[in-house]
């Protein structure tokens, strides 16, 4: 390169850098202040700076010792928001994978009228049907039950998952099916034993999504559960927020520990978990 | 099927057999799952949901609430301009963020932190930044001279945090997003427009949006009706504080239905965005290719 374009691409680095403190300021510094205070002690708590004079683990032992009255119940809530998520992530597997084999393999004849439907449940936000869903749970006595809280969450993760799955079964190659013919297997064996192997790739990205969906859901949750040592966690921490002495560090340490399993998965399978619907429109420009 | 097929002994299929094995039916009984997730759990309570808010009393009560105004402005400001401030700075960071620097990467993995963590945690943080005593944007305040302000118990500041701290956690995954559509661009065409002499700024006029365009319409519905029913974030960031200035239509309809047991009026908050909601999802249903 020539001097001066290679100034020219300092010059641009230099802007660029400027540009990416700006950025990281912003981005990361409601999350080190998160971590700051679940490392503050209470006394420390109303002295507001920037950094933690006498760091402590307290906030983080007290939660998992569970000796605090604020946090009794973190290992049931942990465990509610994991069984659930688990569930949403095994149903959604499930149905998808189903759903995906027809959309993407058999043709059938009424795939628009499926897809559409799909969107159409992609795309309503879930909080304008959340009212009818939580009286249907009411009449069905099923308030109150994990069972419900699933059921939704399935319901609304599998759009997408349905999505990633039927993009990814569409690029498989004919043979497939082909092979499956030769051998005499049915529609059935083809699924299990052909399909199934094949599509395991995004099965797992799909699942973990789920998981995440159902991890991270806050309003069906507030809905369907009560009581302190059935809700899932991020209902038992908004909880707090309407005492007024809330522990605002055990919350921060609380908080870190819900974080932790999404930031961990969002950064393993990213790729998976921004395609779908947007990657039509990506092809389609 | 013709009778040739069926020669060499074999027994003709039963017609049930023959069923089980049309295209429709398989599709259908693959599908079934699906299918009867939909029914019982978006079909039925839409149906549901709309039948209740046919009441005209319920709209009457409804626009003679000043809380329910209130709540119509609030809802337009945080659809109308969080998402779309919030697009405008996802495209340009997307540029940024195409640059092929080995540090722009790590710069963009850092950059989707916000997207990663869960949106209770953030809204956390963000309250006791806010917090008015002990918070600490109003001791920086402090430290420079400035009176401090009570961010989350006046109606403008608190609306504010809650498009802020949307715009803080969205941001990442609409950049993200359009980064791929840019990445789709044949390199070709920029190749094309450098003979020509264009400037970056003619490129993005000229060439980058032109074919991102499609992408950024679809994005901002999208984003648009996901927002229009948020209740997350306003609910947790100021619960509609101070005095129910600051709810939106998805935390006036809680309120209304669990606070004050006024199903009626629960569902028909909701009723009001149905139509533009259903408008921008007829438009999404015919650009989508899926």
């Amino acid at each position: 390169m020539s001097a001066p374009g290679r100034r020219k691409r300092r010059g641009l680095q230099i802007w660029l850098s400027l540009l990416a403190i700006v950025i990281l300021g912003w981005t990361l510094f409601p999350v080190y202040y998160m971590l700051l205070l679940s490392f503050t002690p209470t006394d420390d708590l109303f002295q507001p700076g920037l950094y933690v004079e006498h760091p402590t683990v307290r906030n983080y032992t007290y939660t998992m010792g569970a000796d605090n009255p604020f946090v009794r119940y973190f290992w049931h809530q942990i465990g509610n928001s994991l069984v659930v998520a688990l569930w949403a992530m095994a149903l959604v597997a499930a149905v998808a994978a189903l759903g995906s084999f027809a959309m993407a393999r058999l043709h059938f004849r009424f795939r628009r009228f499926v897809s559409g439907l799909t969107l159409f449940t992609y795309v309503i936000p879930s909080s304008f049907l959340a009212i009818p869903f939580f009286k249907m749970m009411a009449d069905y006595d099923l308030i109150d039950t994990k069972l419900s809280l699933i059921l939704a969450m399935v319901t609304f993760a599998a759009p997408y998952a349905l999505w990633v799955l039927s993009d990814y079964a569409r690029s498989l190659p004919p043979e497939i099916e082909e092979a499956g013919a030769i051998d005499g297997a049915g529609t059935i064996a083809t699924f299990l034993y052909l399909y199934l192997p094949l599509i395991r790739p995004p099965l797992i990205a799909v699942g973990t999504y789920a998981f995440l969906y159902a991890w991270n859901e806050y309003l069906y949750a507030l809905l369907l559960l009560t009581g302190e040592p059935r809700v899932t966690l991020p209902v038992a921490m908004s909880n707090f927020l309407t005492t007024d002495n809330a522990p605002w560090n055990l919350l921060m340490a609380v908080s870190t520990v819900y974080a932790i399993p999404p930031v961990v998965l969002y950064y393993c399978f990213k790729r998976y978990l921004v395609s779908g619907l947007v990657s039509g429109a990506v092809a389609g420009t | 099927m013709s009778p040739t097929t069926r020669e060499g002994g074999r027994r003709a299929p039963s017609r049930v057999a023959r069923l089980f094995r049309s295209r429709t039916t398989q599709g259908f009984l693959f599908t079934a799952p699906l299918l009867a997730l939909f029914a019982a759990f978006v079909i039925y309570p839409m149906a549901f949901g709309v039948w209740y808010a046919l009441d005209a009393d319920s709209y009457r009560a409804l626009f003679s609430d000043p809380t329910f105004r209130q709540t119509v402005v609030n809802t337009l400001w945080y659809v109308g301009f969080a998402v779309n401030v919030k697009l405008v700075l996802a495209l340009l960071l997307s540029g940024i963020l195409d640059f092929q620097f080995a540090w722009i990467r790590v710069l963009a993995a850092l950059f989707l932190i916000p997207w990663a963590v869960p949106a209770l945690p953030g809204i956390l943080s963000f309250r006791w930044m806010l917090n008015s005593q002990w918070g600490i944007f109003n001791h920086l305040l402090g430290k420079f001279g400035f009176a401090s302000v009570p961010w989350l118990a006046q109606h403008d500041t608190a609306l504010g945090a809650v498009i802020v701290f949307h715009i803080w956690k969205y941001l990442p995954f609409w950049t993200i997003i359009f980064l791929a559509g840019r990445r789709a661009i044949p390199n070709e065409l920029y190749e094309a427009t450098a003979i020509d002499g264009a400037s970056a700024l003619q490129n993005f006029r000229y060439v980058t949006f032109p074919l991102l365009r499609n992408l950024y319409l679809i994005c901002t519905l999208l984003s648009m009706v996901f927002t229009l029913g948020d209740f997350t974030v306003p609910w947790l960031l100021t619960g509609g504080a101070p005095g129910d200035s600051t709810h939106v239509l998805a935390t006036l309809a809680y309120r209304y239905t669990f606070q004050m047991g006024r199903l009626e009026w629960g569902l028909a908050t909701f009723a009001v965005a149905l139509p533009v909601t259903l408008g921008f999802i007829g438009l999404l249903l015919r650009w989508v290719k899926i």
